[in-house]
């Protein structure tokens, strides 16, 4: 973003990258996923790179709302530092943070999480719908994430990113507004569950297992962390694989 | 004689409706507890939801088994209603079904269509008892589903089951009496009282008579009765459900109420203009919820709301995988609560001050820390009560006024203070992703 800005540039859209996006390794994948798609439909984006800093969302879920605050502010100033108008992010944390929760502090953004995007991508024609792609008749589940669905009534889109595989789309017993938990929101992911019976991820990945899916989509870091470790310890990481919308579409398109 | 039982019907009436008024003060004061709540936006969107989640019961219909069940019970209650006031005009002018001779055969209709509402009501009823106690619904059992609760449950659906025979047996004698009296209002033939008509066959008119009597003594007696009881129930959601979903969050789930005073402090720190600033910052009591005076009214009419359906705890993925965490417990503790200070200051005791807490007497830290914030209990809800909100706010309470939040949530605070990150990552690290990506070939 630094880069554009001082050759007086302004892109058409800031990719928001995410914490989870910056530093987790598995869903780096899912950054340059998404990366390399934004570059083939020849989108002019940036990033904040060094300058992103954490939305605050797992510090206000955890009741921290001082350090939220702080770091909404910070985001804020660098975002209307750079007059930024219109984000896109991979994280529905960092979405619904940004989207819903930043307005209120003085940041105002259209923001657009990146199943919608890819989403629209596929409707103007961009993406996808080539047919006989990789994923062509394989069996696909959809994992909500609730910061997606529940919290953002984003149910569709991700859904039609994934009819435009030509894949089979399979749903688990609980599914859209019913949709079970990962596990990891409310900043459950930076601690230990409670004393209990069993993992929610566990819970979740049994419901995914049980379609007969060989892949369990998610648009999610946490939710991909979750159902990746419930699919290890159920023993099925050779027979279903678990991935990012950005990663099949990229996938399918071979890049 | 006449004026005597006029008289003893307006006792009745008079003594019901003090209780009444003082059962609906009362709650009023607990609920005006809580803090301002500032619903008042967006009105048309209000009544709307208002009428589809309330009236139309909208969110029901995700069962759709129970839905229809109680879609029964609450066309009856509605409907029935109809006949009540049948039922005190005749009471206070000592008159006997005073509408018959006006309406005719529509009359006729009319109760046939209350009878059958009756119907509806008696055998819904009796299958909720049965789901209840015999089929054992999982939702209905768990920890909080303690005795009271469990009771409270049965004694509503007794009590309506009653009160629906109390008007069949009334219209059965009555149209026995019909038969042997020209001097009674012939009303035609009922269709489903008409089949309790045998157990009363052969008694004479005036035990006739005295039968009808008691039963119209007894459904009036019995609502007005009820009618109290109710406030002291979870049943008060037949009332409640009304404002409860009219004061809706109408915002996405997903958003957090803003805490302004906090904004203040994080400008001034930030060197940032702040807003009235020439005012004196407004007194802070705390930050979060500690106890009910902490929440906001909503929060509290909220628990007043809840019928313990446990909707939202069947579920709540904290709930589902043994933990501790249930919604409906948040709601009916908080509604306990609300009665006890309530309770406690009504009769000039220490109120608030009582030494106990919303959180720690009644919700513990591992409850409220095993919620995953999926908002499944606030979608699951039929009167759109929102128990995460309250979970929230205390989570707030412990992190900032006792920082007692879990230790790994405080390490989770410290990286994002010090690498902006909740993990541990060089905050430099951040853009070495991009990398990877200019390692491949293009």
């Amino acid at each position: 973003m630094a880069e554009m800005a001082a050759k007086g540039e302004s892109p058409e859209v800031l990719f928001w990258v995410g914490c989870a996006g910056s530093f987790d390794d598995r869903y780096k994948k899912v950054t340059i996923a998404f990366i390399k798609i934004l570059n083939k439909v020849g989108i002019s984006f940036a990033v904040l790179g060094e300058e992103e800093t954490c939305t605050g969302d797992p510090a206000r879920r955890a009741g921290n709302e001082f350090l939220f605050q702080m770091q909404a502010m910070a985001n804020i100033q660098v975002l209307d530092g750079y007059n930024v108008k219109k984000i896109v992010t991979a994280c529905p944390h960092c979405f619904n943070t940004i989207k819903n929760e930043y307005p209120e502090l003085g940041g105002n953004y259209e923001v657009i999480h990146h199943s919608t995007f890819l989403q629209q991508l596929i409707n103007e024609g961009k993406v996808g719908l080539k047919g006989g792609g990789e994923f062509k008749g394989k069996k696909i589940t959809y994992h909500d994430s609730c910061y997606l669905g529940r919290a953002n009534n984003i149910y569709e889109a991700p859904r039609e990113v994934l009819q435009a595989l030509d894949a089979e789309l399979v749903e688990m017993k609980r599914c859209r507004t019913k949709g079970l938990c990962c596990g990891a929101g409310g900043a459950q992911m930076f601690k230990d569950a409670e004393p209990g019976n069993k993992e929610v991820n566990i819970e979740r990945t049994e419901d995914a297992l049980a379609t007969g899916a060989n892949v369990i989509a998610a648009a999610c870091p946490f939710c991909m962390t979750m159902m990746k470790d419930g699919v290890k310890s159920k023993e099925k990481e050779d027979s279903v694989e678990v991935l990012d919308l950005a990663e099949l579409i990229a996938k399918n398109e071979g890049l | 004689m006449q004026y005597i039982s006029q008289i003893a019907f307006l006792v009745v009436v008079a003594v019901a409706t003090y209780f009444l008024y003082k059962r609906i003060t009362q709650i009023r004061k607990n609920i005006l507890l809580g803090k301002a709540a500032g619903r008042n936006d967006n009105q048309p969107d209000r009544w709307k939801t208002m009428l589809l989640v309330a009236f139309g019961q909208k969110k029901m219909f995700k069962r759709p088994l129970p839905a229809f069940l109680h879609l029964l019970v609450y066309v009856g209650f509605l409907v029935i209603n109809l006949e009540v006031l049948e039922f005190v005009i005749d009471g206070i002018a000592g008159t006997h079904r005073i509408f018959a001779p006006f309406l005719g055969d529509f009359y006729t209709v009319l109760i046939n269509v209350f009878e059958f509402l009756a119907i509806g009501v008696l055998l819904s009823c009796v299958i909720f008892l049965i789901r209840r106690n015999v089929l054992g619904v999982k939702r209905f059992k768990g920890s909080e589903m303690k005795k009271w609760p469990t009771l409270d449950a049965n004694l509503i659906l007794i009590t309506e089951i009653i009160l629906m025979f109390a008007i069949l047996t009334m219209n059965a004698t009555d149209m026995l009496i019909q038969g042997q009296d020209e001097h009674y209002a012939q009303t035609g033939t009922f269709f489903f009282s008409q089949f309790l008509m045998p157990l009363f066959e052969g008694l004479s008119v005036s035990t006739l008579i005295l039968v009808e009597r008691f039963a119209w003594w007894f459904h009036i007696v019995g609502i007005l009765g009820f009618a109290v009881y109710v406030t002291y129930s979870k049943h008060l959601h037949i009332a409640l459900a009304f404002p409860n979903t009219w004061y809706s969050n109408l915002k996405p789930k997903g958003e957090m109420e803003n805490m302004a005073a906090i904004t203040n402090e994080v400008k001034m720190m930030l060197g940032m203009p702040v807003e009235n600033a020439e005012e004196p910052p407004a007194e802070i009591g705390r930050f979060g919820a500690k106890d009910v005076n902490d929440l906001s009214w909503v929060n509290i009419m909220n628990a007043y709301s809840c019928t313990e359906c446990g909707r939202c705890t069947s579920q709540c993925p904290a709930n589902i995988t043994g933990k501790k965490l249930s919604p409906r417990k948040i709601m009916m503790d908080t509604r306990d609560r609300a009665e006890e200070v309530g309770a406690s200051i009504a009769a000039g005791g220490k109120g608030l001050e009582d030494g106990k807490s919303l959180l720690g007497d009644y919700i513990t830290k591992e409850e409220i820390n095993a919620c995953t914030s999926c908002n499944a209990c606030v979608e699951a809800c039929p009167v759109n009560i929102d128990p995460l909100s309250i979970i929230l706010q205390m989570r707030r309470y412990v992190a900032m006024e006792e920082s007692g939040s879990p230790a790994s949530w405080n390490s989770m605070f410290q990286n994002v203070e010090t690498s902006f990150a909740p993990w541990k990552f060089a905050p430099t690290d951040r853009f070495k992703w991009a990398d990877e990506l200019n390692k491949e070939p293009n």
